[in-house]
């Protein structure tokens, strides 16, 4: 930058002060890649006045990133590094300095790997005088700085120590930026480095701000928000919130087909009072009409008249009771085959599950056997990261309460739990009847039953399920799982909140097309709300945008930290029982979220060791059974997914094809 | 299509004339031409006339022109056929050599001659040119808030329309939406049958589903069909059959078409047969993977080994 200042006037011995240190990459100001070019004022390019050049760029689309807290950090570094190697030209030297560069950039690229740029190494190199233990320290010092700097952006609201405030808090002072490609490269936090010069933080590009100028180095973000939006302490709001309420926990009941999940979930509502006496009546004397009684619990889940009339559940049922310490929210999920994509995306929602079994005998056989509901459910919801679940062998009293049975089941269902991945700590069994209303809310009654069991009742597994931690202070992100027409104007979203919070009037960018919409009314369980944190089934008004831009599936999120769009990216999969092969250009629907969207497994990039992590065979031809592998996935249609590593949520997929799940996956890398 | 006359000599050269009649005859058209080949027809250019005080006027003309085809262009859905090439033979008023870009029209007369028949050529003259393999049928492959309604031809399958309209789900108290949404879905799947549907050509309609959603529109179709008097659908009533699908994507056509019902009552499409000899390398793929090779090198490899069976190559590259 020192050219870009007035050379008149300037103290000479000043500039001359620096001159060592800056000697080294003097290199680079004549090496600048073409990107970085546009953005440097350029006397020989007839950009004749600073002036001028500002007020031409001052409206500069800056990308998407924020160098605080910044998720797709990694990406972007490599994007950029990309960027440098691309770019990046030997810097010209005579040949026994070549020599020496070269065999230095050999040994450094053996330690660090193909992960550095090769610009870095080169300059690094240049500046240490080829000194390899130097320059090795200094590029691996900054990796973990960068590292350090991650770890430091998921927590930095609610890190407080002096080191990271002042970072965050420093006024940046106008200091000279000097254009070196040691500020170029390291960005963000330099906390640990000493050498570091405390300079104001810059963004990745080398755009020549100002020193005073504050508000050009916040317009990081495509989409302006509110001042109010951009400012909020979200982990305070939380705790101002809700540390006085009941924690929340997403509870999805599973099972194969005429388990019981509707009556046994009817029965606890009916119980816990959620159900009021007159509407039971009610469905009580409709289903008596009908000739299905025993239907009668199931109708306060199924409320359509097409699953009345064929007395299964189509859709997930949305209920919620109030335990002593908790509110739970049930999900009933459909148990047929055919509605499996309506269960995957009730149960990306939860949080817990309730595998439901029924204890007939050929019942249970036929759910459990290959092909039945129990196993595909099972593994479904723990691929889809649900890790607690409680089994709840229903329908005893079929069997006479019979102590034999219940441990047959309890038998078979372990060793299969287990197999799933499933830890033997985190699965409870309760012998029950969702018919009867035994052992639901009250420790056993029946003598059958009370002569051998004493453990604990349903609600009671219900009330010991632990609440898993809720990613507040991440970036907002939401998956629409329903629209509809609310009262009054606009229409309602509604769906679960994966991480961050969200405010009324707030902004928000909704799905792949990043369209901006605003939050006009926010309500959990029809109770008007201002705010709404992870974790929240909400209904949202939203205003602003169009209801047919937005689709079951797509995800709302935050408008300064918006979600990859993308329509390739790779993920690793495990594959399930397949009758046929995958194979390159094999044509599979991916289930992300409420999403269902067609894909086409476009590259086998290697298969894996399914316990160790290795690469087994780069490209194999064919994945096979039970096997473990990284495939590419290209959709049609541009669609909002997240990292694994970043997003849990967000980041898991399911293939199924013919109504089968083939494989199920976690995305590792987004093109 | 209709085939006027064929001259082909020993050496496997010579020209053929036909009449594409129906759309899919122009897919069968785009199969047969190759680049390379010359093609006759008749077509309209738009011609310059320079008089002698040097104003020029342009006026279009129907005439008819041979080219030398260099490039095809075939839009699968509009079932258009587009030829690229240079004129080979000068009349009045396009010169030799000039390009020209046929369109091959429905009804006219084309002539095609190849420097070289070879037999999947002929034979597929013959089958375009058989009456009675032009079966058509109609499938909607629907489920919840989504439908494709496609037509299938003996050798290919047009999407006629997409319908994708969101659902609001049951919750609480508000099963009214959902119903109404249903409606309406199934009301606007019913519109695009009777637009794209014609019934004096299609034999069966196909409605395949997940669950009890293609039960649910068979009855509110003619449910409104009684309603409000369509005669189209009452008469055909017989036609339609519904078929289990386990989504409304259009690849789950696939496993429609593998319902043993609808093999029975379909005439022998192409598509059958070759989905039947892709699961057959599917299942050797699966049980003997040393014996099933996918992929231009290893083909490649096979068949420098002569080691290869049967070998299934997409029209694609093919061509």
């Amino acid at each position: 930058m020192s050219r870009h200042r007035i050379v008149r006037g300037m103290d000479y011995n000043d500039e001359y002060d620096g001159y060592d240190d800056v000697y080294g990459h003097s290199v680079d100001d004549d090496c600048v890649s073409p990107t970085d070019q546009q953005w440097l004022f350029d006397r020989t390019r007839g950009q004749h006045s600073m002036s001028a050049f500002i007020n031409k760029n001052k409206n500069i689309q800056e990308e998407a990133e924020d160098n605080e807290d910044d998720d797709d950090e990694e990406d972007e570094v490599y994007q950029k590094s990309r960027r440098d190697s691309e770019n990046f030209q030997m810097p010209e030297l005579d040949d026994t300095a070549q020599a020496k560069l070269s065999s230095c950039v050999d040994e450094v690229r053996s330690v660090v790997g193909d992960a550095v740029s090769e610009r870095r190494i080169v300059e690094t190199s240049m500046r240490f005088d080829y000194d390899i233990q130097k320059i090795l320290d200094e590029i691996l010092n900054e990796e973990t700085n960068k590292k350090d700097k991650g770890k430091r952006s998921e927590k930095f609201k609610l890190n407080t120590t002096p080191a990271a405030k002042t970072v965050t808090t420093s006024k940046p002072t106008p200091t000279k930026i000097t254009l070196s490609t040691v500020k170029e490269t390291r960005r963000g936090f330099d906390i640990a480095s000493p050498k570091a010069p405390a300079s104001p933080n810059l963004s990745g590009r080398n755009t020549p701000t100002e020193g005073g100028d504050e508000a050009g180095r916040n317009t990081n973000a495509i989409f302006k928000v509110s001042k109010d939006q951009a400012q909020r302490n979200i982990q305070q709001l939380y705790e101002q919130e809700r540390s006085s309420q009941k924690s929340q926990i997403h509870m999805i009941v599973i099972g194969h087909v005429d388990a019981g999940k509707s009556t046994l979930m009817g029965h606890l509502l009916y119980d816990t009072g959620n159900v009021s006496q007159r509407l039971m009546h009610k469905h009580e004397q409709e289903s008596k009409k009908l000739g299905k009684q025993s239907f009668m619990y199931a109708w306060v889940l199924d409320e359509t008249g097409e699953e009345r009339a064929r007395g299964i559940t189509m859709d997930v049922g949305q209920s919620r009771i109030e335990t002593k310490t908790k509110i739970v929210t049930l999900l009933d999920a459909p148990g047929h085959k055919d509605f499996i994509p309506n269960m995957i995306s009730g149960a990306t929602q939860a949080d817990v599950a309730l595998l439901v079994v029924d204890a007939t005998r050929g019942e249970f056989e036929s759910g459990f056997e290959l092909g039945g509901q129990t196993r595909e459910h099972a593994i479904l919801v723990r691929s889809l990261g649900v890790n607690q679940l409680g089994v709840v062998i229903n329908k005893l009293d079929t069997v006479g309460w019979s102590k034999e049975r219940f441990l047959e089941i309890v038998h078979k269902l372990k060793s299969f739990l287990k197999q799933a991945g499933f830890k033997e700590s985190d699965v409870s069994f309760t012998p029950c009847s969702g018919l009867t209303g035994e052992n639901l809310t009250k420790t056993a009654q029946e003598p059958g039953l009370k002569a051998w069991y004493d453990g604990p009742h349903l609600l009671d597994v219900i009330e010991h399920f632990k609440v898993p931690e809720r990613a507040v202070d991440r970036p907002f992100r939401m998956s629409v799982t329903d629209i509809y027409k609310g009262t009054g104007s606009g229409f309602c979203i509604s769906g679960r909140i994966e991480t961050g919070a969200l405010c009324v009037n707030d902004k928000v960018l909704v799905g792949a097309s990043r369209e901006q919409a605003q939050v006009k009314s926010l309500s959990i369980d029809d109770l008007t709300q201002t705010s709404a944190f992870a974790g929240d089934q909400i209904s949202v008004t939203l205003g602003g945008v169009d209801m047919s831009n937005i689709t079951v599936g797509c995800i709302i999120c935050d408008p300064q930290m918006p979600i990859p769009v993308t329509t390739r990216f790779q993920c690793r999969i495990i594959v399930f029982n397949v009758k046929v092969p995958i194979t390159m250009g094999y044509p599979v629907l991916l289930h992300h979220q409420s999403l269902i969207e067609p894909a086409v497994v476009c590259k086998l990039t290697a298969s894996i060791h399914k316990s160790t992590g290795e690469v087994v065979k780069k490209k194999p031809r064919c994945l096979g059974q039970n096997s473990c592998a990284l495939v590419e996935l290209e959709t049609s249609r541009a669609i909002c997914i997240e990292r694994y590593s970043d997003y849990k949520e967000l980041g898991r997929v399911m293939l199924r094809v013919a109504g089968v799940t083939i494989a199920a996956g976690m995305v590792t890398k987004i093109r | 299509m209709k085939l006027l006359g064929k001259y082909v000599d020993k050496g496997m050269q010579g020209n053929v004339t036909l009449v594409p009649e129906e759309p899919e005859d122009m897919w069968h058209a785009y199969n047969l031409i190759a680049e390379g080949d010359s093609v006759r027809s008749t077509t309209i250019r738009k011609v310059q006339n320079e008089t002698a005080t040097g104003s020029s006027t342009s006026s279009r003309v129907r005439t008819t022109l041979t080219i030398a085809v260099e490039s095809i262009d075939f839009d699968t859905q509009a079932c258009v056929l587009r030829l690229k090439g240079r004129n080979i033979e000068e009349n009045q008023y396009v010169k030799m050599g000039a390009y020209h870009t046929l369109d091959l029209e429905l009804n006219r007369k084309f002539e095609l001659r190849k420097p070289e028949w070879d037999t999947i050529a002929l034979e597929r003259i013959d089958m375009a040119c058989d009456p009675t393999q032009s079966a058509d049928v109609a499938a909607v492959v629907m489920q919840e808030g989504l439908a494709h309604v496609c037509l299938i031809t003996a050798s290919m399958t047009l999407v006629r329309s997409k319908i994708e309209v969101s659902i609001p789900r049951k919750r609480k108290g508000n099963v009214q939406q959902h119903e109404k949404g249903l409606a309406k879905f199934y009301e606007q799947v019913m519109q695009s049958i009777l637009r794209h549907v014609n019934f004096d050509v299609v034999k069966c309609v196909l409605i395949a589903s997940p669950g009890f959603v293609r039960d649910q529109f068979y009855d509110y179709m003619f449910q409104q069909a009684v309603k409000m008097d369509y005669k189209v659908l009452l008469e055909n009533k017989s036609r339609f059959m519904l078929v289990h699908a386990s989504s409304g994507f259009k690849h789950s056509l696939k496993e429609v078409l593998q319902d043993p019902a609808v093999i029975a009552k379909m005439s022998d499409t192409k598509a059958l047969g070759e989905v039947k000899a892709l699961e057959t390398f599917y299942m050797m793929l699966q049980c003997e993977p040393t014996k099933a090779f996918y992929g231009k090198k290893h083909v490649l490899r096979a068949a420098e080994a002569q080691a290869i069976e049967t070998l299934l190559i997409s029209d694609n590259l093919f061509r």
